[in-house]
């Protein structure tokens, strides 16, 4: 573990708030790096709840073919909720969060620099699997490169919603139970619209409108989202 | 102006207030409420098209219009505890959180009954059901995230937050039936059209909406009572109360 409070305020002190915000970051991916289990579980969740619904539900082609974009959504939404415990809990136990909410620099750019590091970790890597599972579920390869792309807007969308739920739970008791019942309904837009352009790209509709909303959606939650998990932590922190 | 709102800040002040205003909000509820049902149940007109079916409308949007409308209060209020970490609203979040799921359970079940004879179908993936449906978890979610945190103050100011990223579904269950092409039917009053129905029938739904308003009103006053009298039972006031009810 190299969860090591003090260098992180070491290094975060006398930098600016990009400096911090880099420091914050590179600290998230070492982390992250040096325990690859906790990187490739959501992986493997991801491949294994795809792997259910052929399985439990019909391996037909015609059916995997119409179902199959909404399938890998939902089973990258459930992956990126499970992965979502981790943000802020490690740090939480080891007392790195409150070095951070202590920094001079603001807590929601660090707050950011978090989440955009839990993205690369969880997100990304569900992204660039995704053509590989496309093809076992039988998608035609403009869907499979659209849902590609909608996965590639929507999953730090995914990510910025959540940390917010994982602010809000953090220290409680059943916080994951707890924490997707928060985040779900939150969730759901995303979900709508990311199939919904796969859908349109299948029947050969215009998905420019589709790709301008989620495009919206991730500024929106860009801009709003640090804010509340700054504060959802700062209240979280004051009750432990 | 800062006199009342530090008053308002001021639960004992409020309890007064409540006990004062809730035999009012009740009686006028209960009157406008039945006056409104009665009217539409049993002597409105009928609709051309929909038959006797459509008179579940009376209930139906009185419900719905309250459960979107608790929401945006619940809101409001907490905005007001997250700046000015006022007591009174959080008090009223939490008291009124489950009211507003009940509301929307009921919006959503009169919805179905309703969708049955006029739809033929219980329910529908339609975008303006599925943001209540939305609405309905919000409210679960709120609820929820308010048992689960001991810590009184905390809790009231994790509750806010999850409101406030909440409100982003209103305007979408609002504009839902305009910005998609859905099948349920456009709303019902607007601010600044004449309503789409004759008279006969928007003056009884009208009522029953004013009613329920009121009537949730009352409940809101008697939650908020309960909950304040929980919270500040090491108190002086609320043991003078508490004797003075003994005898």
């Amino acid at each position: 573990m190299s969860n090591n409070p003090v260098r992180v305020h070491a290094v975060a002190e006398g930098v600016g708030v990009a400096g911090a915000m880099k420091a914050v970051f590179m600290r998230d991916m070492k982390v992250a790096f040096r325990q690859r289990q906790d990187l490739l579980n959501p992986l493997l969740f991801f491949v294994m709840v795809v792997t259910l619904f052929p399985l439990g539900v019909s391996p037909e082609v015609s059916f995997l073919r119409e179902a199959g974009a909404g399938i890998l959504w939902v089973a990258a939404l459930l992956s990126v909720l499970l992965s979502l415990d981790h943000l802020f809990r490690h740090d939480f136990d080891d007392g790195t969060l409150e070095q951070l909410v202590l920094q001079p620099q603001p807590l929601f750019l660090l707050v950011l620099a978090k989440t955009l590091a839990h993205w690369m970790l969880t997100g990304l890597p569900l992204v660039i699997l995704t053509p590989v599972l496309g093809i076992m579920v039988h998608l035609p390869g403009n869907s499979i490169g659209i849902l590609c792309l909608t996965l590639l807007i929507g999953t730090p969308v995914l990510s910025l919603i959540g940390s917010i739920g994982a602010a809000l739970t953090l220290g409680l008791r059943s916080a994951g139970v707890l924490l997707s019942l928060l985040i779900i309904p939150l969730y759901i837009p995303v979900l709508i619209f990311g199939t919904g352009t796969v859908a349109a790209v299948s029947e050969g509709a215009p998905v420019g409108a589709y790709l301008a909303l989620m495009g919206a959606f991730l500024v929106l939650a860009l801009t709003l989202a640090p804010f509340a998990s700054a504060s959802a932590l700062k209240i979280s922190m004051s009750n432990s | 102006m800062w006199q009342l709102f530090h008053k308002l800040g001021s639960p004992k002040w409020f309890y007064g207030i409540a006990t004062r205003l809730m035999p009012w909000l009740l009686v006028g509820g209960a009157l406008l409420l039945l006056a409104g049902i009665v009217w539409g149940l049993a002597f409105a007109p009928k609709d051309y098209l929909q038959g006797n079916s459509y008179r579940i409308i009376f209930i139906h949007v009185p419900t719905a219009f309250l459960a979107q409308s608790v929401y945006i209060m619940m809101a409001v209020a907490a905005v007001v505890t997250l700046v000015w970490r006022m007591k009174l609203a959080d008090v009223f979040v939490k008291a009124v959180a489950p009211v507003g799921l009940v509301l929307t359970f009921l919006a959503l079940f009169t919805g179905a009954v309703w969708g049955k004879p006029t739809w033929g179908t219980w329910w529908i993936w339609d975008a303006r059901l599925t943001s209540m449906l939305i609405l309905l978890f919000l409210y679960g979610g709120v609820i929820a995230l308010d048992r689960a945190i001991n810590d009184e103050k905390s809790a009231a100011r994790a509750v806010a937050v999850l409101v406030l990223v909440g409100v982003v579904n209103i305007p979408i269950i609002k504009y839902s039936v305009e910005w998609w092409n859905t099948l349920h039917q456009p709303a019902t009053f607007k601010l600044t059209e004449k309503p789409s129905m004759p008279a006969e029938m928007w003056v009884p739904l009208l009522l029953s909406v004013l009613g329920l308003y009121l009537i949730f009103g009352w409940l809101a006053c008697l939650r908020m009572q309960t909950e304040i009298i929980a919270r500040e039972q090491r108190t002086r006031w609320v043991k003078d109360l508490v004797m003075a009810g003994r005898h």
